[in-house]
């Protein structure tokens, strides 16, 4: 399936490789798969990856290497693409506390869907989510796929600082903030589980490939949780 | 051991080197000095490796009180510097002697100047780096920007002061005039001809909400025709995204490492310390070149600074 990569350059010193052009699980697995032969055999010049959906940006030191230098090399890397193995997917559990102070939009997100507020958190959690790639800030993972009757658009008008562990949705995305940013996506709870911490060995709580469940707790058990 | 008080921090002083490249897969960016040649060059003329740690100002400098001798220089942009009231040459190195204490004011030219001391500032490092990444708070001095009562510890190195300075020649090749150079973006097809047309003729003015994650610009909208939803993918460093109101972001050095949004154009890498000297309402333009032409000027650009006639003494 290598005829599916397609090469685009984004600056000067950089490259994106694109797995077509809708979000498939196959297509971030192809992402995965560059990204993991990437790390796993480096190219010289190369300095940094950023994977994202379907597709994954290559920056290089471009006194060493040339677009169209780095793409022979990569070819030979998508060649052997479908015999790099994905590990198993780790199985995470996230307990949230929706709605109230913690979720400001849940009612909004509920009403919007003609359901009430349990019936939309329940629908939050019935699902397993795929992290398809950590990206925007230290430890963020875009997770999907949303449920469609929760498909929620931005808000119009982002918040200036948005709390840590704030979980939010936003098309059909779902995510956590691991850090206080600015930001648009709807929010309808808060985790008490940290994101991402320097001291930690994975820095970030969730890898990418990670399959994710969020579990409903009660304010006591955040605090109990929060102060553990 | 030796140390640097802060009795004023300055405006926005935060500790950088040449950044941490290569946690892109964790989103973390690399940040880094907002106009890396400063630094580099600043290094070099105190004897220290170009990726040494130094303090990057903006647009109002701080007070420093040095208890021990010290061997330091300033280069970027002219905060009208000066050690108990003898004016601070720009580009040089310089003694500081126990005791005395550099004052540095508001900014007489761009947005940033660097203080490179013989030595480096040392932090503990974080992914390898000493740069401060303000708005995650990792890296730097307690990942924070300086603040008054501060105390910075400066690494140890075999004192050799020697007068070093940068030729005005091989300054003014380093700070072009003129347009900002950029390259296609990967989006740029999405924007109609016209708004195309708009975008190389227009002059931008820097927002004043610009910061090191990223600079506003402010200017006649560059609007596309449909309203088709990109798909979230890697964003470059100097790339110029296009929110959906039609006003320019130029993404930097603490750049988001993913966004949605989509990108007309890209900073070449030999104009981002241009970028780094930006100060809010200065004005901008943007001048299309060719991949191929980028990497010559890049290349001209690193030749100029392993050059010979770089660094009298």
């Amino acid at each position: 399936m290598t005829e599916v990569a397609r090469f685009q350059p984004a600056s000067d010193r950089s490259l994106l490789v694109r797995f077509g052009h809708e979000i498939t699980i196959y297509s971030n697995q192809q992402v995965r798969r560059l990204l993991r032969l990437l790390e796993s055999e480096p190219i010289a010049g190369v300095r940094n990856l950023n994977p994202a959906y379907c597709s994954l940006l290559i920056n290089f030191d471009a006194l060493r290497l040339t677009h169209s230098e780095l793409e022979a090399i990569l070819r030979g890397y998508l060649f052997r693409l479908e015999d790099v193995r994905l590990p198993d997917p780790r199985q995470l559990e996230i307990p949230v506390c929706y709605g109230g102070e913690f979720g400001p939009d849940l009612n909004e997100v509920a009403a919007l869907h003609g359901m009430t507020p349990a019936q939309a958190i329940e629908l939050h959690a019935s699902v397993t989510y795929v992290v398809y790639f950590l990206g925007f800030v230290p430890g963020f993972a875009y997770l999907g796929e949303l449920p469609e009757a929760l498909a929620t658009p931005r808000l119009a008008r982002p918040r200036r600082s948005v709390p840590p562990g704030s979980v939010g949705i936003a098309g059909k995305q779902t995510g956590v903030y691991p850090i206080a940013i600015p930001g648009g996506w709807r929010l309808i709870g808060r985790t008490p589980s940290e994101m991402f911490r320097k001291d930690r060995d994975n820095m970030s709580f969730f890898s990418i490939g990670d399959r994710v469940r969020f579990t409903s707790i009660s304010s006591a058990r955040f605090t109990a949780l929060e102060n553990a | 051991m030796s140390f640097i008080h802060v009795q004023a921090p300055g405006l926005l002083t935060t500790v950088q080197d040449l950044g941490r490249e290569g946690f892109g897969p964790l989103g973390v960016s690399p940040s880094g000095a907002a106009d890396p040649i400063s630094l580099r060059l600043g290094n070099r003329l105190v004897a220290n490796s170009e990726s040494a740690a130094g303090l990057e100002m903006t647009l109002l400098g701080g007070t420093f009180h040095f208890p021990e001798a010290a061997v330091v220089a300033l280069t970027g942009s002219d905060f009208g510097a000066s050690i108990d009231d003898a004016t601070v040459e720009l580009w040089t190195s310089v003694e500081v002697r126990p005791g005395q204490t550099l004052r540095l004011g508001a900014t007489r030219s761009g947005a940033r100047c660097y203080l490179c001391v013989q030595g480096g500032i040392v932090v503990p490092s974080f992914l390898g780096s000493a740069s401060t990444h303000i708005l995650s708070r990792i890296g730097g001095f307690e990942g924070r920007p300086l603040r008054k009562g501060d105390v910075l510890e400066i690494g140890s190195a075999t004192k050799s002061y020697r007068k070093r300075t940068i030729g005005p020649r091989v300054r003014d090749c380093l700070s072009p005039r003129g347009a900002l150079r950029v390259t296609r973006g990967p989006q740029w097809d999405w924007f109609p001809e016209s708004s195309q047309r708009a975008f190389d003729a227009a002059a931008f003015r820097v927002g004043e909400e610009s910061n090191r994650m990223g600079l506003r610009l402010e200017g006649a909208p560059i609007l596309r025709a449909g309203a088709e939803q990109m798909i979230t993918e890697g964003v470059s460093l100097g790339a110029v995204q296009v929110p959906p109101e039609g006003l320019p972001i130029i993404i930097f050095v603490e750049q988001q490492t993913t966004g949605g949004y989509p990108i007309i154009a890209n900073v070449i890498c030999a104009d981002f310390r241009r970028i780094g000297q930006l100060r809010p309402r200065d004005e901008i333009r943007f001048e299309q070149i060719e991949l191929e032409t980028a990497r010559s000027l890049l290349i001209e650009q690193e030749k100029l600074l392993a050059s010979e006639e770089l660094i009298l003494e």
